[in-house]
């Protein structure tokens, strides 16, 4: 009987170890009991916050001496910088995105203006993107805005990029797994599409299966295409740090009226890094080198929610880091 | 009343918990007995709260009937009658209506010096209820944490409670309670139909006995449990079901917050091929 108890004991905490203890922080999101609740553990909180801080604002430059375009040459994007402000952005760039490499990273030392180095290129593209997002895209964004720490948070490719996969289920004997079956960071381990952006975050569109009729013939929409949308959505809450009663009431998914408010502003993001995707960084393709491209199709590196969001509802916790740096407002 | 003739050399007095006769007799074919009288208190009391609840909200549809417990922000305090308190008090009266009917249970076990399977076997579905509406929102610090007394508000809390974690099919107690169930059902419809077949032999012929029963299974998996193995299986299948419901749920919340897919990568990590 002893015996029995220790290892009833021994077995309960070994099936504790891989838990989170209680207590957990919940909010309500829905009508009482509907169990609609954002549900958080203070230690991966405190993990959460502790990596997610935003970097020091550097002091305001005066918006006094010549302009930058009259100064320098190829300022193609940020020209109407007086150049203290120019010199200010500069750095901030840099320790936000190179902070070991320093200018060098996008610069020719002997000829700043060069547009040689290829990170050059792209990040004049990825600033305009910047501004695209502050000025266009206020719907996800709002007055919060964001720069390029953002995503890049000290490093040179932003830790979250995706590149379209191979789907290495489609041999296998017992048929076609549609990218089943294969683990993946992006679904949060389901067995869910693997490559969920592919198609689904690359080009303006709409993401609809839920039939609007209870009869057949309504919808033509199948399984697989739900499940490509799930294993988006899987991506959506990793990415956020929440769950599907965050955006949806889940006894019905695609109805507006009973969703809460974030749902729309996941829908405006949704729409943005398609935007983003498809007219800034699919064309930067050809500018990269080899080794920045896709392995098993060479395409250009691209975003989704978890390149800004980074596990949190709202990047940096909602640190407001663009207004100290107006140039990035708008183009 | 109608008794058969035996049944009346089974009325013993006596067995009962808190001692004393108080209310131990029948009426009619019932035992009636102090949690008798608990359970029917109990039992009008929460109905009629449920009623007074349904009187209270905007509809009569039965389908749409909804007495939901309070919101989150009261924690495990008492909320207004109209705020959840009346889920409160209806949650109480049922634990105290179910606890009641299985300590009769007890006292008729006890007078008829069976032993106690019937009440213990009751005592996992309050268990599981039990889990459901005071362990896990006690755990995590809100009476609002409870499923809703209602036909389609509680179908809505499981699946938003399910979505919680993402993907709930993933949850490894999940995983082991719905094969209980499953087995049960198998083991219920095998054992129902062997004794169906053993007493159906066909028109003019003996009925059959366990020894025949036994052979079935032995010429058909080579194995039988037994006549009364089959019912000790059985009672293990069923309560393993309920056990495993409830640790699924109250696991869910008090002891992982992230959705159950993730909570996997252990078994990504094992040393042999990760």
């Amino acid at each position: 009987m002893n015996r029995l108890l220790t290892y009833t004991v021994l077995l309960g905490m070994l099936g504790l170890a891989g838990c989170e203890l209680p207590p957990q922080e919940v909010k309500q999101v829905g009508y009482r009991g509907v169990g609609m609740e954002d549900i958080q553990s203070p230690e991966r909180q405190a993990e959460l916050m502790a990596a997610n801080q935003p970097p020091e604002v550097l002091p305001p430059a005066p918006a006094a001496g010549p302009l930058a375009s009259e100064v320098y040459q190829n300022v193609e994007v940020l020209g109407d910088l007086h150049v203290p402000q120019f010199t200010r952005l500069m750095n901030a760039i840099t320790a936000w995105v190179s902070p070991e490499e320093g200018c060098a990273y996008c610069h020719n030392l002997n000829n700043l203006a060069s547009d040689e180095v290829y990170t050059k290129v792209v990040s004049r593209r990825m600033i305009q993107m910047t501004q695209y997002i502050n000025s266009e895209a206020k719907a996800h964004v709002g007055d919060t805005g964001v720069t390029c720490y953002t995503c890049h948070r000290g490093k040179n490719v932003p830790d979250y990029i995706w590149f379209a996969l191979e789907d290495k289920t489609a041999d296998k004997v017992i048929g076609k797994m549609y990218g089943q079956n294969m683990p993946a960071e992006a679904t949060r381990l389901a067995s869910l599409p693997a490559d969920p952006f592919t198609g689904q975050l690359e080009e303006p569109g709409l993401l609809r299966v839920a039939s609007d009729s209870a009869f057949p013939g309504s919808n033509d929409k199948d399984v697989k295409d739900l499940e490509k949308i799930y294993a988006l959505m899987m991506h959506f809450s990793g990415s956020l740090g929440v769950n599907c009663g965050y955006c949806h009431n889940t006894r019905a998914f695609s109805n507006w009226e009973q969703s809460p408010p974030y749902r729309a502003t996941a829908w405006h993001g949704l729409q943005m890094v398609r935007t983003l995707n498809a007219d800034y960084l699919t064309p930067l393709q050809p500018v990269y080198p080899d080794y920045r491209l896709g392995p098993d199709f060479g395409d250009a590196p691209k975003g989704n929610c978890e390149t800004c969001h980074q596990g949190v509802n709202k990047p940096l916790y909602g640190a407001a880091m663009a207004q100290d740096y107006p140039s990035l407002q708008s183009p | 009343m109608s008794m058969l003739s035996f049944e009346r050399k089974y009325r013993v007095r006596g067995g009962t918990l808190i001692g004393g006769d108080l209310f131990d007799f029948w009426v009619g074919p019932f035992y009636v007995g102090f949690f008798g009288v608990t359970t029917i208190f109990f039992t009008l009391l929460g109905t009629t709260l449920i009623i007074y609840g349904a009187a209270q909200g905007p509809t009569w549809n039965l389908w749409q009937i909804n007495i939901a417990p309070p919101d989150l922000s009261y924690g495990l305090a008492l909320a207004p009658l109209l705020e959840g308190g009346l889920w409160q008090l209806i949650t109480f009266c049922a634990i105290g209506a179910f606890v009641s009917w299985a300590l009769r249970e007890v006292e008729i076990s006890r007078k008829l010096g069976i032993g106690l399977h019937v009440p213990f076997a009751f005592g996992f579905a309050i268990l599981a209820y039990v889990t459901l509406v005071v362990f896990r929102p006690v755990l995590l610090g809100a009476w609002g944490h409870g499923f809703p007394y209602g036909i389609l508000s509680h179908l809505d809390w499981v699946s938003n409670i399910g979505y919680q974690y993402l993907h709930f099919h993933y949850n490894p107690a999940h995983m082991i309670a719905v094969t209980f169930f499953f087995t049960t059902t198998l083991a219920l419809s095998l054992h129902g139909a062997l004794i169906l077949s053993a007493s159906n032999p066909g028109e003019g012929k003996p009925v059959k006995t366990p020894e025949h029963e036994d052979t079935f299974f032995r010429d058909a998996i080579g194995y039988s449990i037994g006549a009364l193995g089959i019912h000790r299986l059985g009672l293990f299948l069923a309560l393993a079901s309920g056990f495993w419901a409830a640790v699924c749920i109250i696991i869910s919340g008090p002891f992982w917050t992230r959705g159950w897919p993730e909570w996997w990568s252990w078994w990504l990590e094992l040393p042999i091929w990760a």
